[in-house]
């Protein structure tokens, strides 16, 4: 039967081309990988090789054609003794596949909620801690440790590896005593490869394997921030479901005291972003620790934004055998009617020490902690705002599309009618991190800014 | 003849063959460097090819590889031959824009992945860069599967959601298929990592290109490879072209067998187009990384006949260099001759396994052309699990 040969798309974008010249004549015999035509795209000129064997029996389109759609039908191969005057040369039917119903997936221009199909994050709230139970004051630092112990001694596949995390005892202690309890085996001193052991990372959370990844501060992940992103994040999508990546990645997060511009970095934007990832950034003891073990126990890719101020920070955590928090839940601070306040991680010591100044002043702030900011908590927020009608947001990072845009963002889309006020951002300033003990001061946000903000939404 | 070896206790070292056929081709003919920077490359690799000469640069002059039984070159013969064809298929199908995106065919490559294939065994794991179809088949993957990704239809390996570059088996320990340049390798190095963990002897078959073989990561792996002496074999599919720019550009050493000597990574470069000596140096790699003694390099020197990717029409080498490789050292050619000269199998037989292969990739291509694409909910599932 004889062949059609059509007009070659040539690149992702092509849709014509020129049809510069044939290299073989009408009755010449072709076999596979003979060239038989040369095309010009906008971009180059292209040789066309033959994939079946046959006679070049007709040329539909001559050479020196400008402008050829592609699959458009160029010649007709035919095989020996075969006579194709009687052969239909009409346009084979369209190639090209389907697209899919547009209104099925595009998102409506103006939407209180997301598009249909979009997974709610149903979030269970924190589980009752029974009463009598004894609350231990322990250090963001040790609950960390304990977080880690605890599920290394439950789980076998679980691991921590990074710089310094063994023999030194991890560069700021949070990894004391693991070496001792679990061996090398399973705390591991890395070199300083960030790029690369967050690839192994990976690489062995594909297989299953649980691996804790710590990196000394997150400003060095941004050497990793490839792996984590092209690689932890995005696999479970591109292997249609079936290759996970159980890991998380954690360390300090943003400034930690006049260590300027490459080491004070806040990425919570950057990482919050990224569909494939649960981000989270808790502030007290307890929620460190509930939220690291949600976290190694969790089959998708975390990032555990910790803080390096607040490491030694003394809170009340629950005398639990098994004390484990829900990812993807705010939780409500300080109920207050006149105004919400949302601030995670260091951001809630900002957040916290206005409202005592403000309550001084009248004003009953309510302030959430996000605790996680992917996914995000937007029910909780959207409810306090119902409220209060006024929201302020804090954050060490940057403002431009920083997490207080995306708050503001959303909260003007699904509660506009209850505010009454235009959501204020306090923030670190857009600049690099300065080393001068006053100008980091002013790079910073500041109780002082917290309470002008809400001093602005509430028109006192 | 011996590349640079690096370890101290030399006794522990496999021997070693070394075919330096391309550079050979190279001298020889004297012109198929691309226009700039070669000059001192040529002369540098003319040297290499007379002492690779003097040991024989023909493989009939120099210790033939240990040879294939029949069954085992009929197995090589189909395997590659499906690969062959199902690529050039796919290449009709990108053209006829059933295929979208990045297309990069490993048609000329084939021996490499079918080799090692062959000397892997069951719970070794695989993982390469975006060059993978083959490396897919190779696995068992099904070529129904496998093209429907191509053509983004549910019936995908990755039910249309990776494409081309990005496709897993969990079942077949494929670990991708992936697009950015290198990350495989620190991936493939975590593959290790969780066989020394699990204390098992599987084998990472980690895959890469002489361009990713520059990126900074290669090294980081290497590094970590070597110190923890994990169960990596570093596959350097050297076709001599990262995209458009020839080995001798982009690399201080071109001689990639030699990329792990800092780290005392044994290596060697293997003609990769002659299936045997794929095979051959595949089992060496196999045994050292199974006696614990940590990673190992093999640089496999090989050609691919195609452009970079669909939209490369490949004006940075001669038609004369791809014509040569074509007709003396195609992978496929060198065992359909074997078949019919030293095994007398007859011209009929190789028909039909041709035959049964065209039917496999016939109904590839059909499978893909008419399986749905996915439901547009599917965009919403395999986010999180």
């Amino acid at each position: 039967m004889p062949v059609n040969i059509l007009m070659p798309a040539l690149s992702p974008t092509m849709e014509k081309g020129n049809l510069a010249k044939w290299t073989k004549k009408e009755g010449d015999k072709v076999k596979p990988g003979d060239i038989i035509a040369e095309i010009e795209t906008d971009k180059a000129t292209m040789e066309v090789e033959a994939v079946d064997e046959g006679i070049l029996a007709r040329i539909v389109v001559p050479e020196g054609t400008q402008d050829v759609p592609v699959n458009e039908l160029i010649a007709v191969l035919a095989q020996e003794g075969e006579d194709v005057s009687a052969h239909p040369t009409e346009q084979p039917r369209e190639a090209k596949p389907q697209q899919p119903a547009a209104a099925s997936v595009a998102s409506p221009a103006v939407s209180v909620t997301p598009p249909s199909a979009a997974p709610a994050a149903t979030v269970a709230a924190d589980p009752d801690i029974p009463a009598g139970t004894e609350m231990v004051t322990i250090t963001v630092r040790e609950a960390l440790r304990d977080a880690m112990a605890e599920e290394m001694r439950k789980d076998e596949a679980v691991f921590v590896m990074g710089e310094e995390v063994a023999e030194y005892q991890g560069a700021y202690k949070i990894t004391q005593g693991l070496l001792q309890e679990f061996g090398a085996r399973r705390v591991i001193d890395t070199p300083i490869t960030e790029h690369g052991f967050a690839g192994i990372g990976v690489g062995a959370a594909f297989t299953g394997l649980k691996p804790i990844v710590e990196f000394m501060t997150f400003n060095f992940a941004m050497q990793a921030i490839d792996q984590i992103i092209n690689s932890a994040a995005k696999t479970l999508y591109m292997s249609g479901g079936q290759m996970g990546c159980p890991i998380v990645f954690r360390g300090p997060n943003g400034a930690a005291a006049r260590v300027a511009a490459q080491h004070s970095q806040d990425y919570s934007a950057w990482y919050s972003h990224i569909p494939g990832l649960k981000v989270v950034a808790p502030y007290t003891a307890a929620d460190a620790k509930g939220l690291l073990k949600a976290a190694i126990r969790d089959p998708n890719p975390v990032i555990f934004l910790e803080n390096e101020i607040l490491y030694g920070q003394s809170f009340e955590v629950p005398k639990l055998d098994d004390f484990v928090l829900p990812i993807g839940k705010a939780r409500i601070h300080r109920p207050g009617k006149d105004v919400t306040i949302v601030a995670w991680s260091i951001g809630m010591t900002y957040a916290t020490k206005a409202a005592a100044e403000l309550e001084k002043l009248g004003i009953d702030a309510e302030v959430i902690d996000l605790r996680s900011l992917r996914p995000l908590d937007t029910e909780t927020i959207i409810a306090s705002v119902m409220k209060t009608g006024r929201i302020v947001t804090v954050e060490e990072g940057w403002q431009q599309s920083g997490v207080g845009a995306e708050i503001s963002a959303r909260v003007v889309e699904q509660a506009f009618d209850y505010l009454d006020a235009p959501p204020v951002r306090v923030s670190g300033k857009d600049v690099p991190m300065p080393y001068a003990a006053n100008l980091e001061k002013l790079a910073l946000p500041s109780v002082a800014e917290v309470i002008e903000a809400v001093k602005a939404v509430t028109y006192k | 003849m011996v590349c640079a070896l690096h370890k101290p206790n030399a006794g522990d070292l496999p021997s070693r063959r070394v075919q330096r056929y391309m550079l050979g081709t190279m001298a020889a003919q004297g012109k198929h460097m691309a226009a700039t920077g070669t000059k001192a490359a040529a002369a540098k690799t003319s040297k290499s090819a007379a002492t690779a000469k003097a040991a024989g640069a023909k493989s009939a002059g120099k210790a033939k590889p240990a040879g294939f039984s029949r069954e085992q070159d009929l197995d090589a013969y189909r395997e590659m031959l499906l690969i062959r064809r199902f690529e050039e298929k796919a290449g009709q199908m990108y053209g006829m824009g059933l295929i979208g995106g990045f297309c990069h065919l490993y048609i000329g490559q084939e021996a490499v992945v079918v080799g090692m294939q062959m000397a892997s065994r069951a719970g070794d794991q695989m993982i390469t860069g975006y060059r993978d179809h083959g490396h897919m088949l190779a696995t068992g993957m099904s070529a129904n599967g496998i093209m429907a990704e191509l053509t983004g239809r549910r019936g995908g390996y990755s039910r249309g959601k990776g494409g081309s570059m990005h496709m897993f088996s969990a079942e077949k320990h494929f670990y991708g298929g992936h697009g950015i340049v290198g990350a495989q390798v620190s991936l493939g190095t975590g593959l290790a990592f969780a066989n020394r963990y699990r204390g098992n002897d599987n084998v990472s078959l980690t895959y890469f290109g002489d361009g990713a073989a520059n990126q900074g990561q290669v090294y980081e792996s290497f590094n970590m490879a070597a110190l923890w002496k994990l169960p990596v074999i570093y596959v350097i599919e050297n076709n001599r072209y990262a995209m458009g720019t020839a080995v001798t550009r982009a690399s201080a050493q071109t001689d990639f067998s030699k990329r792990g000597l800092s780290f005392n990574i044994p290596g060697e470069q293997v003609d990769g187009m002659d299936i045997r000596e794929v095979y051959a140096a595949a089992q060496r790699a196999m045994e050292w990384c199974r006696s614990g003694k940590g990673p190992y390099i093999l640089e496999m020197q090989t050609y691919r006949y195609r452009g970079h990717s669909m939209s490369d029409p490949a004006k940075y080498r001669t038609k004369d260099e791809v014509q040569k490789m074509r007709t003396e050292h195609d992978p496929i050619e060198q065992v359909r001759e074997r078949l019919l000269k030293d095994w007398k199998v007859a011209e009929d037989e190789l028909k039909k396994i041709d035959a049964s292969v065209r039917d496999i990739v016939a109904e590839s291509a059909e499978f893909a052309t008419n399986d749905p694409e996915p439901d547009p909910s599917e965009l919403w599932t395999d986010i999180l699990k």
